[in-house]
């Protein structure tokens, strides 16, 4: 729609980033932007999945683990340097994506729901159980910080620069695959399966793939993740975490990288801002879920443009 | 032996709550094909109940687990009223959410008013432990079998005998077909979700006595009942009773010969597996929906 | 082609329809279908409801399995085969009740049309080889060209979803022409039409004849299909009773008899 515009958009962003990074020194502040940047690539990953393609995962928080977990334990057990355990850590994910999506992708969405669901649980389980390898419930610690060569990502600053810099590379792919022939594949698998089977689209394949590249995405950020808390144990990773990330879509929007962005960034900032919030965290939660969902199944942000123009046509008539 | 047999017993008792749980799951895709995802928390709804009910109120056993079953049913129905009919775009993506979202609501809900502490109640009936060949079958045990032959008997004969039994399996096969012959297919849909939730009630409040109840006990619960639908052929009543007993057999014995602290990844392995392997469970034959 | 087409005989059909059965519970959708589609002809599949007409186009897309029987396409038997991997062959299809991708542009359902014919893959979109771009330039053109064909050339940016039932209709079968098919099936592609949009859909699928596509075409409209059909085969209630030239056709006893209710015995020919 604004192809013209993107470079432009993108330009912007970077510049945004930028200016953002030259202002705050406040380490509360930079590290509140740098999870906002993480949790963007969370639900920018699941965004690919659930509005592009109209699959869901409820298991996602588990791709995510899998990246953190893997990267923890290659860096601090086998001392590998970061930058060899990035490829280990997205490949993971992407492998095990691809087994448990074979199956489930074939079939109806219901199963891929409950699929992930019990693969998300089965992971969290592996992660809380294996403790001579995952260090059980209480996780691991001492990761090390991010370093490429001579260049070292330890302070909040640098890793602040580092994230965004991920989020905007991870925006431009993602907005390149859904303007190609893959990404209109996929819009047509979520307006009709049939259909766009019928007009020769590979469905079962494509569906896998998105599933995969979602899958790597999510690990990207669960690597990031790792390098930033040096620390990380189960609990970051159940179901609660799956089902923040989908939350996530549905306030930004089905098929909206901008959505994703906001939606991230307010789910990250709501805990902050209301601390009595952890309370009725899960009461919020399920109802946003379910009141967007019921009124606007294209999520928050599009179901109002929606309601927009639909009054604008309405209004123009009269 | 005797620890084959102790295992035997341990997995027919959870067996039969997850069949109860499967039986929800089943019927109500029966008769809208529709899962829902917030099913384990009417089981947790209906322990939690149960518990407030006899623990905290002082009803008898008996009145109470009755009224649970029936604010729990009540609570299915409303869910359905409020957040199921009015979807317009009923895709399962948009269902999923919907239902997930519910789920995570009740439990929040479920976390402020029981607190996150974990509650028990004594048995239905305070009777020793029956000891068979060196092994102990729990009293309560035998009364949830009890309560799943019964529940497997009453629906067998809802579905073939009565005539709203019948109308419900017409809106499964053919929705429009079935509202053509003059079903009211809205009541249907309340009613699949009353009889659906109420069975997960059945399921929360039989095991009160047996296990801890909190909160958060519901999404395995679910799942794993889930699991047993699938295992036995989703929309089938027999499968979900086999599937059910299978699962937790199959689970106990895992307990008892490989580990306990990977108790609950069995059921989902096993989930993946029926997924992999034979997506209409043992005793389905009608093709999934590809589609 | 000479406009009528010789029945059963012809050298090499692009179809065919051997002894293909398919049942719902008690009920035979398909029996004992058996026909072959000349290459290059407009055949008129035509028969009251439920006659199995769409069943049977579901079975020829891959969509329905057949119980028993063999369907050969180009010559080589297509049974096993998926329904994406039928359209990479040639077998495009359009629907009854228009399924077009509704939340997407008129030119997008085209390019999608075209992705048994593109090859761009996810990670050379990713990174915009020089191919892709290549590739996506030609789509776009040919998509254009398409939509100048049905006359939609200039709502190419319109959403999909928005257009008159008609226009729908047409982008339905420019999208499938984007296969770039050798057999085309429309499925009442004149139902919801007007008279004037019914001519213009004969011209075209005339037209989409001429340029060496065989077109299997269920409809209802008469006139419209006894016009411009070479070749006519007659389904009631699963089972072939006729077919034919249109003429000897709309003579022929047992399909008055299906159409005017009498009890028919099928025939054989």
């Amino acid at each position: 729609m604004n192809d013209k515009y993107l470079p432009a958009i993108y330009t912007a962003f970077a510049l945004g980033i930028a200016f953002l990074g030259w202002r705050i020194d406040n380490a509360y502040y930079l590290q509140l932007l740098i999870f906002i940047g993480l949790n963007t690539l969370l639900a920018l990953s699941l965004n690919m999945l659930m509005g592009y393609a109209g699959q869901i995962s409820l298991g996602h928080a588990a791709f995510y683990g899998i990246g953190a977990y893997v990267t923890a334990i290659l860096t601090t057990t086998y001392q590998i340097p970061p930058v060899l355990a990035l490829p280990a850590a997205v490949g993971a994910a992407m492998v095990i994506a691809w087994i448990v999506g074979m199956p489930t992708l074939r079939l109806s969405g219901y199963y891929l729901g409950m699929g992930t669901l019990g693969f998300g649980m089965i992971v969290h389980i592996v992660l809380r159980e294996w403790s001579s390898v995952t260090g059980g419930a209480s996780g691991l610690v001492g990761i090390p910080p991010l370093s490429v060569g001579p260049v070292e990502f330890a302070s909040n600053k640098s890793y602040f620069f580092l994230v965004w810099a991920v989020v905007l590379a991870v925006i431009i792919f993602c907005r390149r695959i859904i303007d190609s022939r893959v990404g209109r594949a996929l819009c047509a698998i979520h307006d009709g399966e049939k259909a766009a089977a019928a007009v020769g689209v590979n469905t079962r394949r494509l569906k896998l793939q998105v599933f995969v590249l979602s899958a790597g995405i999510a690990a990207l950020a669960g690597f990031l993740y790792a390098h930033l808390v040096f620390f990380i144990s189960p609990g970051s990773f159940g179901f609660m975490a799956s089902i923040k990330i989908v939350t996530m879509v549905v306030i930004g929007g089905m098929a909206s990288i901008w959505g994703a962005l906001f939606g991230a960034s307010l789910l990250t900032l709501l805990p902050e801002w209301l601390h009595a919030f952890s309370e009725f965290e899960m009461v919020v939660y399920g109802l946003v879920l379910m009141v967007v969902m019921i009124f606007m199944p294209r999520g928050l942000t599009r179901g109002v443009v929606d309601i927009y123009e639909r009054y604008r046509k309405t209004h123009d008539r009269q | 032996m005797q620890e084959l047999l102790q295992y035997l017993f341990s997995g027919m008792t959870n067996g039969a709550v997850y069949a109860v749980i499967a039986l929800g799951f089943s019927m109500l895709y029966n008769s809208t094909d529709l899962i829902n995802f917030a099913h384990g928390e009417f089981v947790m709804l209906g322990a939690l109940c149960m518990v407030s009910l006899t623990a905290g109120a002082g009803i008898a056993l008996v009145p109470a687990f009755f009224v649970t079953v029936a604010v729990v049913a009540a609570a299915g129905m409303l869910f359905e009223r409020l957040a199921i009919r009015p979807v317009r775009n009923p895709q399962p993506v948009v269902l999923i959410i919907i239902t997930v979202g519910a789920s995570i609501f009740l439990r929040g809900t479920g976390m402020l008013i029981w607190g996150k502490d974990a509650h028990s109640i004594p048995p239905f009936l305070d009777i020793a432990p029956i000891d068979i060949a060196g092994a102990r079958l729990l009293a309560q045990s035998v009364w949830i079998l009890v309560i799943v032959t019964a529940l497997t008997a009453g629906l067998h004969l809802f579905y073939k005998k009565t005539l709203t039994g019948k109308a419900m399996t017409a809106c499964a096969v053919n929705k429009k077909g079935a509202w053509i012959v003059g079903i009211p297919f809205k009541w249907m849909v309340l009613l699949a979700f009353g009889l659906s939730t109420g069975l997960g009630a059945v399921a929360g409040a039989s095991i009160a006595p047996i296990t801890m109840s909190s909160y958060d006990m519901g999404t395995i619960l679910g799942l794993k009942g889930f699991c047993g639908a699938m295992l036995g052929g989703l929309g089938s009543l027999w499968g979900a009773i086999l599937g059910g007993f299978l699962l937790g057999i199959l689970e106990a014995m895992g307990v008892g010969f490989v580990s306990s602290g990977f108790k609950d990844a069995t059921a989902f392995l096993l989930l993946l597996l029926v997924l992999y392997v034979r997506p209409q469970g043992i005793l389905g034959t009608a093709e999934v929906k590809r589609f | 082609m000479n406009g009528t087409a010789k029945p059963m005989t012809g050298s090499d059909p692009i179809l065919e329809i051997r002894d293909v059965n398919k049942a719902f519970g008690g009920v035979q959708a398909l029996d004992r279908i058996g026909f072959n589609l000349e290459n290059a002809s407009i055949t008129g599949l035509i028969g009251p409801n439920g006659a199995g007409k769409t069943t049977l186009f579901n079975v020829i897309t891959g969509m329905l399995a057949p119980d028993t029987g063999d369907i050969r396409f180009a010559g080589r038997s297509i049974e096993k085969l998926e329904v994406h991997q039928r359209v990479a062959l040639g077998i495009a299809r359009t629907f009854q009740n228009v399924e077009l991708f509704e939340s997407m542009t008129v030119l997008d359902n085209i390019l999608v049309g075209l992705f048994t014919r593109t090859r761009a893959g996810m990670i050379a979109s990713m990174l915009r080889l020089p191919r892709t771009r290549k590739e996506e330039t030609l789509a776009r053109d040919q998509a254009m060209e398409l939509l100048n064909f049905v006359g939609l050339q200039d709502y190419a940016h319109r959403k999909s979803g928005d257009l008159p039932f008609g226009w729908q209709r047409m982008l339905e079968v420019a999208r499938a022409m984007a296969a770039q098919p050798r057999l085309l099936l429309l499925d009442e592609p004149a139902a919801g039409l007007n008279m004037a949009e019914t001519g213009h859909l004969g011209e075209l699928i005339k037209e989409i004849r001429s340029r060496g596509i065989t077109i299997l075409l269920v409809e209802h409209d008469m006139s419209l299909t006894m016009s411009i059909s070479d070749h006519i085969v007659v389904l009631d209630q699963g089972g072939k009773i006729a077919e034919g030239p249109p003429r000897a056709v709309q003579a022929d006893e047992a399909v008055m008899a299906a159409y005017l209710g009498k009890k028919a015995t099928p025939t054989k020919d």
